[in-house]
């Protein structure tokens, strides 16, 4: 009996002892410390914006772009070091994989340092969507639209609209040959006719709405009876079959989701011009 | 006395399953969304309240008169596939993504008139951000490249109790008998 008893009182022990192990690893995780806001000293240009005909869309499909506000160039390591700084939830070994793929900040040395051959000058890539809009909202800013950033990428250095030159799409697409252009500086590049720099030669951008046209037609019109959306394809077309670039640039966004982190993707961001009225 | 040691022993089992913290969200879950949404009763939720159910989930708007009908009937052709015994552990999901005029009372409206007020159904809005975020989360396009035309995406997602999404049916020619087998079979192994 008495060995019965000692068995049944160590059993009792041992349950208790598990129960303890398992209290310790769900103990709660220190809450996320030094939260603020942060801020930024990038150039924002303003431009007017105006009628533009997208390059995919109806045939009769003219956006108006309204007013707004664009950083001059795309936003750097140095710069999204503060942010994770600042944020622990965005660091490398925080982030949740529904936010950001297991190739987020790769090549970073760790949470908060880059390794000396990556320069704080160079854009900042390897950010998924979540990242890149969680980075504009802390500096008070948002990603710019998809028809704001063609907009703007419909200047050369001369002219703010160069989609008919012949030159245009051929010098777009030599830039986007380059191999690991990613890790050049910003603004080392001369900037387009609007004073905006690396549209082009450093990396691919993000922007807020790349995966739903849907929804910016919808922001703009305020209506969500664009039959052209909903039916099968063939619907829509492209406007501007020539501009390859603007292709690429639009097979690559249609490729994106919004988690992955791709190592010359990266993002500048935007502004309403209302939001910056004084 | 041996009575008594028993039931010690059961106690200080229950015990310890009580003290039993719910298991982590997976990182990858949709459960990791912090955002806020209205169902068709006016309640406000957020995704992980939905935690513990399969969920069959689609993206409609309810004013649409083109592809999300279709959607509209995959789902119930899903849900007719579903065991009963199962049904209470699946929730039917449709979001708006017209979160502006799909209010919670048009939400209810529509659940009414189109046959799907049982308490599987859910009907969720929010705002537009987070509802560009969900559409972004389940990898919702609205339009897909080919050399020269677009198609849009019509995408029926299932995912698990933690909120990983199993599956994705996209099109509008939807393998009902697929996705059912897949709810049936994820609802059975709880």
């Amino acid at each position: 009996m008495k060995v019965l008893i000692n068995t049944i009182f160590s059993f009792i022990l041992l349950g208790l002892a598990s129960c303890q192990v398992e209290e310790v690893t769900t103990t709660p995780k220190a809450i996320a410390e030094g939260s603020k806001s942060i801020t930024t000293s990038v150039k924002m240009i303003r431009l007017e914006g105006g009628k533009y005909k997208p390059f995919f869309g109806t045939d009769t499909s003219i956006v108006q772009v309204e007013p707004f506000y664009i950083d001059e160039r795309p936003v750097t390591n140095g710069e999204f070091l503060e942010f994770v700084k600042a944020y622990p939830e965005w660091r490398r070994s925080n982030v949740k994989r529904i936010y950001a793929d297991s190739n987020y900040l790769k090549i970073w040395e760790s949470d908060t340092s880059l390794p000396d051959t990556i320069s704080l000058d160079a854009p900042i890539t390897q950010v998924s969507w979540h990242a890149a809009k969680a980075y504009a909202s802390a500096v008070g800013k948002r990603l710019p639209l998809l028809d704001e950033w063609e907009f703007v990428a419909m200047a050369d250095q001369n002219s703010a609209n160069a989609r008919d030159k012949k030159s245009y799409s051929d010098d777009i697409i030599d830039l986007y040959l380059i191999k690991n252009r990613q890790f050049n500086h910003v603004k080392q590049s001369p900037p387009n006719y609007w004073g905006i720099y690396n549209m082009f030669d450093l990396v691919w951008e993000w922007t807020d709405d790349f995966n739903s046209i849907l929804i910016t037609g919808d922001s703009r019109s305020g209506e969500y009876g664009d039959k052209n959306m909903f039916c099968a394809g063939g619907a829509t077309s492209a406007t501007d079959i020539m501009n390859y670039a603007a292709f690429m640039r639009f097979s690559m966004r249609a490729g994106l989701k919004a988690n992955y982190t791709v190592n010359n993707l990266g993002f500048r961001c935007a502004k309403d011009y209302s939001a910056n009225k004084n | 006395m041996k009575h008594l040691l028993l039931l010690i022993l059961c106690i200080s089992f229950f015990s310890c399953k009580k003290e039993e913290k719910p298991k982590e969200i997976p990182t990858d879950s949709i459960f990791q969304l912090t955002s806020t949404w209205e169902n068709q009763h006016n309640d406000s939720l957020q995704l992980k309240d939905l935690q513990g159910k399969t969920l069959v989930v689609v993206m409609i708007y309810t004013t649409c008169k083109f592809a999300c009908p279709i959607l509209v009937a995959d789902m119930k052709k899903i849900e007719k596939q579903i065991k009963p015994s199962n049904l209470k552990d699946v929730s039917m999901v449709l979001v708006s993504i017209d979160p502006k005029t799909d209010t919670p009372e048009r939400l209810a409206e529509f659940a009414k008139t189109s046959g799907m007020e049982a308490d599987h159904w859910v009907f969720l809005r929010s705002n537009e951000a987070d509802t560009q975020e969900f559409a972004n989360v389940l990898a919702m396009k609205y339009k897909k490249i080919s050399p020269v035309d677009f198609s849009h995406s019509n995408i029926i997602s299932i995912f698990n109790k933690e909120g990983k999404l199993i599956m994705q049916e996209e099109g509008l020619e939807i393998d009902v008998a697929k996705v059912a087998g897949e709810v049936n079979k994820l609802a059975k192994s709880s």
